[in-house]
């Protein structure tokens, strides 16, 4: 399982790099916002997606929005993880096709139930 | 001339003309009321003109719609920005005392397993030196044993607090979120100075017109103890609820 993990600060890119490795996930790779991350996942294999918010450059709902209208990464799995804790926004990831959305601060639990969570549904609808 | 000035300048001269007098006819009070008269004339003159700068001032910051602007900086997002850097300070206490406490509790775990390993390496050094009587080499297995049993129970009690020391790090991500809102607050005051110093030191304002600052942006960033947006959601669980309620 390869995931790539977008977030413009370093510290949090390498907190969510351990506990996915904690998890079992090794093979992961790093952007930091949306204009990195793109190219990378439309030449990279990626089976997984874990992606901020509020980022300079490329935003994480536009990443989102971007990654669902391309016709070979459409059905990647995305988890938002992210500051924003308002309704309208959770609401706008929902629509534009979200699979989890973890609100920072967060903990381990939390992100291992999502990811989880995220991959049952996926085996379930196979 | 204005009217009100040629009415001070007549007042003045009359004034001045009876201290004249006065002091030709050795009137020493009404030469004094006179001067003091003069003055009081002057002083209207001149607060009459701080009225008059005021209302300039005051006309020119409606104007260039910087005096809203202001209020609402001195008003709302000064103090705003206060409680976010307080809650910056209490986000970084936090994170240092949870990394502090896991290193505490850590230490003494580590210890054990350094004084037990170096115990059991001492007794194995004599044992491999045929150095061991029968009863120590007894006692050395039995102590191995235990070793072996601890070790694994405290691996994973310093495993534990290692992640827990990683988790606190994500102070670094939510404080930095939040004190480069208030640098952008800083730039933004920065500006409406800027503006001011413009606008005093210009009498054509045409060119010195200050631009607009772009519509405020949609996203907040994390959320503050005490300031947080009517339509924030207060955790993990209701953000969890929403999402089912849309289906999720």
């Amino acid at each position: 399982m390869k995931i790539l993990i977008v977030d413009d600060f370093s510290t949090m890119r390498r907190i969510i790099k351990n506990l996915l490795r904690d998890l079992g996930f090794n093979n992961t790779a790093e952007a930091d916002d949306g204009n990195t991350a793109l190219p990378m996942l439309q030449s990279g294999n990626f089976d997984f997606l874990v992606t901020d918010w509020n980022m300079p450059g490329m935003e994480g709902i536009d990443l989102l929005k971007a990654v669902r209208a391309d016709e070979k990464l459409a059905s990647l799995p995305v988890l938002l993880v992210t500051a924003e804790a308002k309704k309208e926004q959770i609401v706008e990831a929902a629509q534009a096709g979200v699979n989890g959305y973890v609100v920072k601060p967060f903990n381990a639990a939390t992100l291992k139930e999502k990811i989880e969570k995220i991959f049952e549904r996926i085996e379930a609808s196979q | 001339m204005t009217f009100s000035e040629s009415i001070l300048s007549e007042q003045c001269l009359v004034q001045a003309r009876g201290l004249v007098s006065s002091i030709e006819n050795g009137d020493e009070d009404a030469a004094i009321g006179s001067l003091r008269e003069i003055g009081r004339i002057n002083e209207t003159n001149m607060f009459q003109e701080i009225g008059r700068l005021t209302r300039e001032l005051h006309d020119t910051l409606v104007d260039f719609g910087i005096e809203t602007d202001i209020s609402n900086l001195a008003e709302h997002e000064i103090p705003d920005a206060r409680e976010r850097l307080s809650h910056v300070i209490s986000v970084t206490n936090q994170a240092a005392h949870k990394t502090l406490t896991a290193v505490e509790e850590a230490i003494p775990v580590c210890r054990k397993l350094e004084e037990s390993a170096s115990k059991i390496e001492h007794q194995w050094k004599r044992f491999i030196s045929r150095d061991l009587s029968a009863d120590e080499f007894r006692k050395l297995s039995r102590e191995i044993g235990e070793h072996l049993e601890n070790s694994a129970g405290r691996y994973s009690k310093i495993k534990a607090y290692l992640n827990d020391i990683l988790m606190a790090q994500d102070f670094q991500d939510i404080t930095g979120q939040i004190i480069g809102r208030v640098i952008g607050l800083v730039q933004d005051v920065e500006d409406k100075l800027i503006g001011l110093i413009k606008i005093s030191s210009s009498v054509n304002g045409d060119d010195n017109r200050l631009e607009r600052k772009p519509a405020e942006k949609v996203l907040e960033g994390p959320q503050v103890p005490g300031k947080e947006s009517a339509t924030a959601l207060k955790s993990q669980d209701e953000v969890d609820d929403l999402l089912s309620s849309l289906g999720f």
